[in-house]
């Protein structure tokens, strides 16, 4: 079989769950939806080894058209670590949600929420491999579809607030991009992002370009100040659409501006302009860290820990030039959506056995499920970035570029951030593991082990460093050449 | 002609993008969005006669980004209102 026709499989395979889920209904919905995940999450293994092998992109011409006629996939190693990422996480989401949106029977509640999940994954996977930027568009939308519904399953009026607003902020962001977009069209002629890098010139036409693409894609990923929408609603949404949201589809309009940036116009783009990125990362690190120290509530505090993390991921764009800012923002995208979603995932379970989030109700609720409060433990390092977990190696490729930059002053607020971080991660933890006798509850085992599943993910990047960092050059040769 | 409709397009993406910053209720933003939306459509179709090879009327490649534009604005529209409608409900109990 051809090799590019994974890339086709990767796309079709979650909507042709989707259209499925529909006829059969929701009895139906979990068992078709997770046998798509499984599948899915073969075809990205399979990719990733594909391209391991060849050391080279995968590359599709739909239709035969090559550009700038046709439209194009592309897989290199950056689409391979993000797929693979995507696919872990959703079919950890499809391990641990049955118990809430699966009783048997059937419900809207469980026809929508495994259709939406097979939709988020069908729309990161072609974001991942989307080689056009008005094509990259319709995925971005096709996924702000899928979450917006996440954030108001469980209903009520705070809920549907949160989703109104958190559309109203993507659709202005999308409106903005896609307003990029037809001047970047109107400046180069084509949509193509190789084709774009070939011929691209500096120019106001471009720039603002680039302006409008990378603050509509910052208010999709709630880089500060366009971080508003974020906490209410991640923390109204149940536990594991939290999971999905604040893991994986921040990270959509994140790899976009990834794209833009440092495959689409690399080297165009002035220094001023990753120093404001870099500013507004800086701003999110602290206003986040800052804020999730407040909270009474453990998902709230979370929620804030993501707009706090988002920031992390934006401190690479003032150092593009050096070799260790991709990788270190990859790093921190990875990193941070494992460890996330095992954090959601252990928050409901165990306001689920203390009945409530607040930070005060969940004293001792550690004692009584201590596989999940390990993950949690172990997510709080990484998001912290103590070694050996992925956040720290993250945190250290950001260093070494700041400092072999000559920008040290990111280095401060990477290392503010670590300390709100240990912060806030204390004020969680501290009730969790405190020494008091809680009433034992039943308790999911499979569900533990989704969740601590996750957590040992986000440490792997941190233990076996040097694995995806090759994965992430190939296909990138710009970006080899750059290495000493 | 080209630098009327140039005008006209930025117009109303900063009527629309003013409203949409401005004004307070769900029902005048998503409006808001639409009038954006007009706006970026009018620029892509600009854009195509810009760049019109001899003898065509225009580049075929943005009109389809609009007619993709205009299917993906409509179904955020339905969205958008679908929650402005249940959060209204919500506040009529």
């Amino acid at each position: 079989m051809n090799a590019s026709a994974l890339l086709i499989l990767s796309i079709t395979l979650p909507i042709i769950g989707m259209v499925l889920i529909i006829p059969f209904g929701g009895r139906w919905a979990r068992n078709i939806a997770t046998a798509v995940l499984i599948l899915n999450l073969g075809v990205a293994a399979l990719i990733t080894a594909v391209i391991q092998c060849k050391r080279q992109a995968i590359v599709y011409a739909s239709g035969g058209w090559a550009p700038p006629l046709g439209i194009q996939l592309r897989a290199d190693g950056l689409s391979a670590v993000m797929l693979l990422t995507t696919a872990l996480i959703a079919l950890a989401a499809a391990v641990y949600a049955p118990r809430e949106f699966s009783s048997g029977a059937e419900t809207r509640k469980s026809l929508t929420f495994w259709t939406l999940l097979a939709g988020v994954c069908a729309a990161m996977n072609t974001i991942f491999l989307g080689n056009d930027f008005f094509n990259l568009y319709v995925a971005l939308e096709l996924l702000t579809f899928a979450a917006v519904p996440l954030v108001c399953m469980s209903g009520g009026k705070a809920t549907l607030e949160a989703a109104l607003r958190y559309l109203l902020f993507a659709l202005s962001g999308s409106a903005l991009y896609l307003l990029g977009v037809a001047l970047l069209y109107g400046a180069c002629g084509t949509l193509d992002i190789g084709g774009i890098s070939s011929v691209a010139q500096p120019g106001p036409t471009l720039w603002a370009a680039i302006a409008l693409m990378t603050i509509g894609l910052a208010a999709k990923t709630a880089l500060f100040p366009l971080h508003l929408w974020l906490p209410p609603a991640h923390a109204g949404a149940p536990p594991v659409a939290s999971a999905l949201l604040s893991a994986l589809v921040v990270k959509g309009s994140f790899f976009l501006a990834v794209r833009l940036w440092f495959d689409a116009v690399p080297g165009l783009i002035g220094a001023q302009a990753g120093q404001i990125l870099g500013i507004m990362g800086t701003g999110a690190i602290v206003a986040g860290g800052v804020m999730a120290l407040r909270q009474e509530r453990l998902k709230l505090l979370i929620a804030y820990s993501t707009v706090a993390q988002i920031g992390y991921l934006f401190l690479m764009f003032p150092m593009m030039g050096q070799p260790e800012a991709l990788p270190g923002g990859m790093f921190q995208a990875v990193s941070h959506a494992f460890a996330k979603a095992a954090m959601f995932m252990a928050a409901g379970l165990m306001a689920e056995a203390a009945g409530s989030d607040r930070l005060d109700c969940l004293r001792g609720v550690g004692r009584t499920m201590p596989l999940t409060a390990c993950a949690f433990i172990l997510a709080a390092l990484s998001l912290t970035g103590i070694p050996p977990t992925g956040g720290f190696a993250a945190k250290w490729l950001l260093l070494s570029a700041a400092f072999s930059s000559g920008q040290w002053w990111w280095a401060l607020a990477i290392f503010a951030g670590g300390l709100l971080a240990g912060g806030y991660m204390f004020r969680a933890l501290s009730p969790v593991i405190s020494n008091v006798t809680q009433p034992a509850v039943k308790i999911s085992r499979t569900q533990e082990l989704a969740i601590l599943a996750l957590a040992i993910c986000a440490l792997l990047p941190g233990i076996f460093p040097q694995k995806p960092l090759e994965l992430l050059s190939i296909g990138r040769p710009k970006f080899e050449e750059a290495r000493p | 002609m080209i630098t009327i409709f140039g005008i006209c397009a930025s117009s109303l993406v900063g009527l629309g993008l003013y409203g949409l910053i401005v004004h307070p209720s769900p029902l005048r933003k998503i409006l808001s969005f639409n009038v954006l939306g007009c706006g970026i459509f009018l620029l892509l179709g600009t854009i195509a006669r810009r760049g019109a090879d001899a003898g065509l009327g225009g580049d075929p490649v943005p009109q389809a980004l609009v007619i993709t534009g205009i299917v993906v604005a409509f179904s955020a529209t339905a969205l958008a209102l679908m929650l402005a409608r249940s959060l209204n409900d919500e506040d009529d109990q």
